[in-house]
Formats: C-alpha cells, sequence, structure tokens
C-alpha cells in the first residue's frame, strides 16, 4: 500500500519539476543551448580548423561529446540548486517535509526533475551539434548511459549543495569556482596527451576529466581513460553522494530546525 | 487521543531553551485551542507535531503514531496551516493543492476533485488557474486551509489561521473550520484573538516560556474569572471618578469610567451607586474579552513567578 502512496508522491514531484522546467523554458532550455551553438561556430568552427585533427578525429567533432557532457552536468547541477534551494527559501520545501513522503522518494523525485533537464538540454546540444558535424555513435548504449549516470551525479551534487547553502550566493560558488574550472580542464576542449606530464597527472584527479572521457568513448569509440574506469568513478561517486543525500534529508540537515 | 505529547523539549543549537518539558493530550474531535504570548514556543511545539522541528527529547504521537519513531504514519494522519505563506508564488492554487495531494498517495482523478471541492468551499475557484502570487492577503490564507485539507486529516492544526484576514472573511474562515470540527476533524488552532478562540474551542491550552502554564475546558476556565472589567460611557463628563464600594472605579476621560467588579458584587450594585451619584450611564462593554481578561492575567502572574525565581 505504502509503495503505491510513494510512487504516486513521486510521480506529483517530477511531475512539479518537469512543469517547472517547461514553465521558464527561456531560462533553463533557451540559455544552454545558445551558449553551446556559439562554441560550435567559434571553436569548432572557426578555431578547429586551423587547429586540424585531435586524436585522428576533426576537432569540432573531438568537442562535441565534451560540450554535450557540459551541458548535461551544468543544467542537472543548476535545475537541482535553484530548484531545492528555492524551495528552501521560499520554504515551500515544507509542503514536502511534512507529508508523509520518505526521504528516498524527495531524493529520487528531485533527482529525476535535475535529469529531465539535464538530459533535455543534452540532447538539443547533441541535435545542434548534427548541424555542424556528422556524428556516428559508436556504442549507443555506453553514450546514455553515461549521460543518464552522470546527470544523476549532478543532480546528488547540486542537492548536498542546495542542502548547505543559505543564501542564493552558496548556490553560485560552487559552480563558479569548482564546477566550470573542473568540466573546463576535463577535457572538453583537448586531449590529455597535450599536456605536460605533470598535468597529465593533477588531470587524473579531476573526475569530470573521465566522465568526459567516457562518454567521448562512447561516442567516437576513443577516449584517454579506460570506459572501465570511468563508470567506476562515476558510479562511486553516486554512491556516496546518494548516502549523503539520504541522511541530510533524512535527518533533516539544513531543513528542519 | 488525537494528539498524545509527552515530556517534549526542545533546546536550538543557538541554546535557546524553547520547550521546557511539555505534556498535554488533544481528545478525538475535540477543538483545541494552543495560546502563549510571542515566543512562548506554541510555533516549535507545532514545528514539532508536524516534524518540521526535531525535538531534543520527548516524544509526539497522533493518533497513536510517534513522529519520532513512525513519522510517515505520524503524518498521514496530520494537516497543517502555518502561520507564514509556505507555498510557490508561481504556481497556481490549483497545481499547489492537487500537488500536495500527491505527497499524500491521492491519485490524480481524486486529486483534482478534491481541490475543486476545497477551492470552491473557501471562494478560490475563480482564481485557481491564476499565479498564487495574485491572491490578496486573505485568500493566501484560505489557499493554505484548501492545500491542508486536500488529504481530508483527522488532525487539522492550524497556526494563527486569520492573523491579518477582515472580519467578515474570518468569519467566515470561523464557519469553515467550525463545519471541519462538527464533520469529525480534530482541531487544534493557536491564535492571538482570544475571541476566536473563546467562540470556537472548547478545550485551550496557554503555554508561556516554553512551559504549560493552564490545560483546561474553555467553560470552567472562564469560570475561574474572578473580576471582570466594564467600561461605561457617560452622558455628561466627570472631574472624578464615582466611589462605589467593592468595585474599583477610575476615570479614563471626563467621559468614560473603568469599573473592575469582582465576583461577589454584582452590575447591580455598580448601577445603584452610580444612579445616586446622578452620573447617566449611555453605554457599557467588557474592557477586553474574559479570555483575554483570564490570558493576560494568567501570563503576568507567571511571569512575576518567573521574575521572582529568577530574583531569589
Amino acid at each position: 500500500m505504502s509503495v503505491k502512496l510513494n510512487w504516486i508522491g513521486y510521480k506529483t514531484l517530477v511531475r512539479k519539476e518537469i512543469k517547472r522546467i517547461l514553465r521558464i523554458w527561456g531560462q533553463t532550455i533557451v540559455p544552454p543551448a545558445i551558449t553551446m551553438t556559439l562554441y560550435f561556430i567559434i571553436f569548432g568552427n572557426l578555431i578547429g580548423k586551423r587547429i586540424g585533427q585531435m586524436d585522428g578525429v576533426d576537432y569540432m567533432t573531438f568537442i562535441v561529446p565534451g560540450l554535450v557532457m557540459m551541458s548535461v552536468i551544468t543544467n542537472s547541477y543548476g535545475n537541482m540548486v535553484s530548484s531545492f534551494f528555492g524551495a528552501k527559501f521560499g520554504r515551500h520545501i515544507e509542503e514536502l517535509l511534512v507529508s508523509p513522503l520518505p526521504s528516498y522518494v524527495i531524493v529520487a523525485g528531485y533527482v529525476s526533475g535535475a535529469m529531465t533537464r539535464g538530459l533535455i538540454v543534452g540532447f538539443v546540444v547533441s541535435l545542434i551539434a548534427m548541424q555542424f558535424t556528422h556524428i556516428a555513435v559508436s556504442n549507443i548504449l555506453i553514450t546514455v548511459s553515461i549521460a543518464l549516470l552522470t546527470s544523476i551525479l549532478f543532480a546528488l551534487a547540486g542537492m548536498v549543495n542546495a542542502i548547505f547553502a543559505e543564501k542564493f550566493d552558496d548556490i553560485a560558488i560552487i559552480p563558479t569556482f569548482i564546477l566550470t574550472p573542473l568540466t573546463y580542464l576535463g577535457g572538453v576542449f583537448y586531449s590529455i596527451s597535450l599536456l605536460p606530464e605533470f598535468w597529465q597527472k593533477v588531470s587524473a584527479f579531476n573526475p569530470i576529466f573521465y566522465i568526459i572521457n567516457g562518454f567521448r568513448y562512447g561516442m567516437l569509440g576513443q577516449s584517454d581513460v579506460s570506459i572501465g574506469t570511468a563508470y567506476a568513478i562515476i558510479l562511486v561517486f553516486i554512491g556516496l553522494l546518494g548516502s549523503l543525500c539520504l541522511w541530510l534529508v533524512h535527518t533533516g540537515k539544513g531543513l528542519r530546525s | 487521543m488525537a494528539l498524545e505529547i509527552t515530556d517534549l523539549i526542545k533546546t536550538y543549537a543557538n541554546g535557546v531553551e524553547a520547550l521546557k518539558g511539555i505534556s498535554l493530550s488533544v481528545e478525538q474531535g475535540d477543538f483545541f485551542a494552543l495560546l502563549g504570548p510571542n515566543g512562548a514556543g506554541k510555533s516549535t511545539l507545532i514545528g514539532i507535531i508536524s516534524s518540521l522541528v526535531n525535538s531534543t527529547s520527548g516524544d509526539v504521537k497522533v493518533f497513536g503514531d510517534s513522529v519520532r519513531k513512525n513519522r510517515s504514519a505520524a503524518m498521514r494522519h496530520l494537516g497543517l496551516v502555518p502561520q507564514e505563506f509556505n507555498f510557490n508564488q508561481f504556481e497556481s492554487p490549483l497545481d499547489i493543492v492537487v500537488n500536495q495531494a500527491g505527497y499524500y498517495g491521492l491519485t490524480r482523478p481524486l486529486a483534482l476533485e478534491r481541490a475543486e471541492k476545497y477551492l470552491r468551499q473557501l471562494q478560490l475557484w475563480d482564481k485557481h488557474d491564476k499565479p498564487s502570487r495574485q491572491l490578496s492577503g486573505g485568500m493566501k490564507r484560505r489557499l493554505m486551509i484548501a492545500r491542508a485539507m486536500v488529504h481530508e486529516p483527522e488532525l487539522l492544526i492550524l497556526d494563527e489561521p486569520t492573523a491579518g484576514v477582515d472580519i467578515e472573511i474570518r468569519r467566515e474562515m470561523w464557519g469553515f473550520i467550525k463545519g471541519i470540527n462538527e464533520a469529525g476533524t480534530t482541531v487544534i488552532l493557536t491564535t492571538h484573538y482570544l475571541e476566536e478562540a473563546e467562540q470556537l474551542c472548547r478545550n485551550i491550552a496557554i503555554i508561556n516560556h516554553g512551559k504549560l502554564v493552564r490545560n483546561t475546558d474553555v467553560k470552567s476556565l472562564l469560570a475561574s474569572l474572578d473580576m471582570e472589567t466594564f467600561l461605561l460611557d457617560l452622558r455628561e463628563p466627570l472631574s472624578t471618578a464615582p466611589t462605589v464600594e467593592g468595585i474599583s472605579t477610575r476615570l479614563v476621560d471626563p467621559n468614560q469610567i473603568e469599573a473592575i467588579v469582582p465576583r461577589e458584587r454584582s452590575l447591580n450594585n455598580l448601577f445603584s451607586a452610580l444612579d445616586q451619584a446622578g452620573v447617566r450611564v449611555l453605554s457599557m462593554r467588557n474592557k477586553a474579552n474574559r479570555l483575554e481578561e483570564l490570558f493576560m492575567r494568567m501570563i503576568n502572574d507567571d511571569n512575576q513567578d518567573k521574575t521572582e525565581d529568577s530574583a531569589a
């Protein structure tokens, strides 16, 4: 009985989140699409022609997986922090906290909403990329699974940020000072083989580097890291952040007084 | 029992002791008032009952289900109308109420049916698809009642539901809440309008400084009122208050007398003395609502005890 009630609660929360994404589509879907189009035009088309090939493929083709992943990462994360922190700030998170929904349903509902935006934007960016270059996906299963898992991972990371955040500045600090640098340094625009040995070793500590390369393996069939390592790193982080989110929501840290 | 609170203590992280061991119970079907001055601990108590605040120790049971040990089951019995607006102002009233129904496991067709029923009853249906930020203050309060009622809880808690609402809407809300109680829902109300508590509630708890000062039924509480204060408007102005044996009088202004009448005296004593002194009275009213008078006295006594304790 309670499984059925929780399932209805989960569906309600996901529907509410999707409705929010679509209601403010001018903020959630259009801006990343425009930004990525500019990346494709400037880096891929204009500068890329002078660069030629990277890791045996056109530079334009090389940057597509990284830019798609960048969109998935920033939009899953961004949706979670803005929606969850907005609910906390506007106090309507209390609608969920006084309801009988268990913590895992609240976490799953918000994560599903954030995944939806990350994947919608990732799909839109892929469609835009197809206007600039021909992409033959090497392994659809790996491509889709890495995208799905990455959206889960960054939705969970966004939830941790939103739970601890007390003001709007707090939800801007992590994306600006941690997420964006790690994404840019994660091999979106270059192969790690171009870096000096020292920076190659530093890059090995950047989890986003494995994620982008895992996705690149799925799309192009080549990568700077093994696909097994990419999966392992994503799953370990999902496990850690997922457990942390469940514990935080269950105990009410940052949510209940 | 609809609600059983046992030895409830709440100390916030900053060291503030909001509740210092409160125990009380509310019977099924009761209309119960929870009163206390600002900062007495009412909102903390309601927060713990509705699981928005974690207690330091003690337990709360809602229809036998412990909030601490079996939160989900306890919350299914409960509907909460909080003091502050806590809904998404960008969503429509219909979405807000239907979503809340979904969180309680109501199927979408049933949620839509119930949402329409309560939005109509609370005269909000005309605005059901407008962004809720466009609603007036009174409409927003009614929206929170509709949201709390959509899963038809057995216990409804209203934390100052009529604050800032004009008298006409307030009376309509009283009628609605009274109807809910008569239909079997247990209602707990906090309010600063003591007239509201006197008119609606059967039982009452007064808390001050995180402790229970009094827990009794409204009738016997009012019966314990040993004196009442009246204001009398005069036909002609006076320069001094007339003396009445056994009744304390004072001139509020040349056209108004305040008279404190003890229970053992009667208004007849007052009026015959005034009549003999040639004072003509135009009208008379209670200075404060009777419950308000008792409430103020109890809170003042309690505050005085606290001051004496700390001085000792």
